[in-house]
């Protein structure tokens, strides 16, 4: 009996540790565990790119795609916003069609997007083509289409995925003095990058090859001979100001394939703010109500259902903060549903309690009515409840893994929040409350203990 | 049980509710919203003091400032907090920029633009055709998983007989939200959202549970039956493990609309459309489980037997 009490006992005391573990990191502003706010309720920018892979073949499409991650998470961070999230994503398979490969940019705490979409677009398009020398020159009044231009310049592979940097020189001049003090940009490739370009020229000595930024032609060297120290120059005539420009954009990284915005979604702070302040104050009132339900209904088991399901809240905020969890509206609700369902779970219980103290099930053995008290009650309650919690529970797991597999980002959101309250709500509903339980201690069923193990208005 | 007796009854009441439901479905249509059908929805309000009120502009100004827009088609309504939701087609980033120049006369007032999704019909498309895909694949595992944990009580009826009976109930909790919504977005103009979905989602996993419960029962008391071997009719056993889970039923239901109502009141118009959903599927969720499903198991027994 004493050993049930001290376990209880030690619950509580870990139970008001988690909690003041949860409001500590919460008022402390340099905790390493806040919790963490999706875009809808913190406000901030939802960008989805997709990236046209057109011209990629299909093994390099997964690593190209690395690439633009990189370059434009690296870009984001220009914005100085504290996480920005940069993701790929490939489009469902049940969408039909060809698969999408899109890029989603989070910027958490942006609002205006101008500036957003302007930082990420002017990431420069470095691309270099070879000329073909066979395409027929463009006849009078013939127009120059996209099928025209991929006839007349040559895909290499080589992009600003194999770019290590990017430097600003000015032209030292030469016999020429062709490019004397004009700014030129010395682009140094990647090894791989190198080779590449070392084997571009070798193979294609005497051939012009055509150097593209953002689909603009920026120069046209013809290749003398075969460069093996893996750099090149651009030189097309650059301002000052625009060299260096370019030389900051191309370090920060060059796309390695063109992207397009097809999506974009802000939520302004106030906005956020005001539904998670309302949001929460809504899942204060509801918890109040059913809290004065159950203790109204069930009495003294409603007095301990409460207790757990305040130890359950404590620990799933613990772990929302541990994990963690990024905190949406969907995910809000996840956890309300979740919520429904640990109740659920300790409504099954006391109600087969009932039975038990009632003696529907105790006769049945040699026909004799003997009631039970409290302890066997709640020993046979659980025991008989459980196969009901355990099939409910399954199956509501089962749904949230397969939301969470095949969801989006939202829909996902919900499905963990949903599926974790459920396995939790498993333990604290079934195993803390019935702890709880036990350490009222074992009593006839009778008196004011009838009154209290019993339920609903009579 | 008065339930099991009067089945007949309750199957027409459920008839009439699911035919009625389907028929508001067809009549009316669904009103997708832009998270399925692309498009753009801004909502907007303007930087006044309270006593410069009558600076905001009305409507039909705002409407003169973007007819001349090629943004195509658009729809603007005034929110209760002094704001205004624009709805066009989905915009790139410059006509954006262009329509909150409009918004704002050219600069000569300050915009403040709380929230702009823009989403193209692709993503739209494909965000639809997931929700169905999600739904389709939960019906299966749930018919999978039922089969699975009655296939010991399947003397009476056969086990995934169970399962098709919960799913049929897990029908109408499902038509009964998106019925009564198609009425809403006729009437109301409310949107079928993500979150519509979600809700939905959610209801599945819900109403199961509730279903499962009363048929946990049964299979308890089914098994009990043939260990003390007395014999009982099927539907005297069935009227009995509803009579002995009705309470906790409602109960439970009770709890979770509890806080949906908390919700529906006092939380974020946002979440506003996803409690209503919620609770109505509770609601269709707690009576199919006792009015429909638990009497469907004692007319599909009759059948099943009757073939025999």
């Amino acid at each position: 009996m004493w050993k049930i009490r001290i376990i209880a006992l030690v619950i509580l005391i870990i139970t008001v540790g988690i909690g003041y573990f949860n409001y500590s990191s919460e008022i402390n502003p340099d905790s390493r565990f806040p919790f963490k706010l999706g875009l809808d309720l913190a406000g901030g920018a939802h960008l989805i790119y997709k990236a046209d892979i057109s011209e990629l073949l299909p093994e390099d499409v997964d690593v190209s795609m690395d690439a633009l991650r990189d370059v434009i998470e690296r870009r984001t961070n220009l914005f100085g916003v504290s996480e920005p999230l940069v993701q790929i994503e490939k489009s469902s398979v049940f969408a039909g069609g060809e698969r999408e490969n899109r890029l989603i940019v989070e910027l958490p705490g942006i609002i205006d997007i101008t500036e957003a979409v302007k930082v990420i677009g002017e990431t420069p398009l470095l691309e270099f083509k070879l000329v073909n020398e066979d395409a027929k020159p463009l006849e009078d009044g013939e127009k120059f289409t996209q099928e025209k231009f991929n006839e007349m310049f040559i895909t290499t592979g080589l992009t600003g995925r194999f770019l290590k940097r990017a430097q600003l020189e000015f032209g030292a001049g030469g016999a020429s003095n062709y490019l004397q003090n004009e700014p030129i940009v010395r682009l140094d490739f990647t090894k791989e990058g190198g080779d590449l370009f070392a084997d571009i020229t070798k193979k294609n000595v005497g051939r012009t090859l055509a150097i593209f930024l953002d689909g603009d032609l920026k120069s046209a060297p013809v290749i003398n001979e075969e460069i093996t120290d893996g750099s090149a120059i651009v030189s097309g005539g650059f301002a000052p100001q625009e060299a260096r420009a370019l030389v900051r954009n191309l370090n920060l990284g060059a796309l390695p394939v063109p992207i397009e915005l097809v999506s974009t979604q802000t939520i302004g702070a106030s906005l956020g703010k005001d539904a998670l302040d309302k949001g929460l104050r809504a899942v204060a009132a509801g918890l109040i109500v059913i809290a004065f339900f159950l203790l109204f209904w069930y009495r003294l088991p409603g007095f301990v259902a409460v207790a757990s399901l305040a130890v359950y809240i404590i620990i799933m905020l613990a772990l929302f903060k541990l994990i963690p969890i990024t905190l949406t509206a969907a995910g809000l609700a996840g956890f309300l549903l979740s919520i429904g369902m640990a109740v659920d779970a300790n409504i099954l219980i006391f109600e087969r309690m009932k039975e038990e103290l009632r003696g529907s099930f105790a006769s049945d053995i040699d026909g004799t009515q003997t009631y039970a008290d409290t302890n066997t009650a709640i020993k046979k309650g659980f025991a008989r409840a459980w196969f009901s919690i355990r099939d409910g529970n399954i199956s509501s797991i089962i749904t949230a893994i397969i939301l969470f597999w095949v969801g989006t980002s939202l829909v996902k959101g919900f499905a963990l929040t949903f599926g974790i309250g459920i396995i939790v709500s498993m333990l604290t509903a079934i195993t803390i409350s019935r702890i709880f339980l036990y350490a009222f201690g074992k009593y006839e069923n009778k008196g004011i203990i009838k009154f209290l193990f019993n339920s609903g208005i009579k | 049980m008065f339930v099991i007796k009067y089945r007949k009854i309750f199957f027409i009441f459920t008839g009439v509710i699911v035919a009625s439901a389907i028929f508001s479905i067809i009549f009316f249509g669904l009103n997708f919203g832009i998270d399925f059908t692309g498009g753009a929805i801004a909502e907007i309000s303007y930087k006044t003091a309270d006593f410069e009120k009558e600076k905001i502009p009305s409507k039909e100004e705002l409407e003169g400032q973007l007819r001349n827009l090629p943004i195509g088609g658009f729809s603007i309504r005034p929110t209760e907090d002094d704001s205004f939701i624009l709805r066009t087609r989905n915009l790139t980033e410059d006509e954006r920029m262009s329509v909150i120049k409009a918004l704002s006369f050219n600069g000569e007032k300050d915009v403040i633009q709380k929230r702009f999704n823009s989403i193209g019909p692709v993503i739209g498309s494909e965000l639809r055709n997931k929700a169905l895909v999600a739904i389709g694949i939960v019906i299966i595992a749930i018919i999978l998983f039922i089969a699975f944990v009655f296939r010991k009580v399947s003397e009476q009826i056969s086990s995934w007989k169970y399962g098709i009976v919960a799913i049929l109930a897990l029908i109408h909790d499902i038509l009964v939200p998106v019925g009564i919504f198609a009425f809403l977005g006729y009437t109301t103009a409310v949107e079928i959202d993500i979150l519509f979905v979600m809700a939905l989602l959610a209801i599945l996993g819900y109403s199961i549970n509730d279903t499962i419960v009363v048929f946990d029962r049964v299979r308890e008391n089914l098994r009990f039956n043939n260990e003390n071997r007395s014999k009982e009719e099927f539907d005297i056993t069935v009227g009995k493990s509803l009579n002995q889970t009705y309470m906790r039923s409602i109960n439970t239901s009770l709890t979770t609309l509890f806080v949906l109502l908390a919700l529906f009141f006092v939380g974020s118009e946002a979440t506003q459309n996803f409690a209503l959903v919620l609770a109505i599927g509770i609601i269709a969720g707690t009576y199919s489980s006792i009015f429909f499903a638990t009497p469907l198991l004692v007319t599909v027994e009759r059948l099943s037997n009757k073939n025999k």
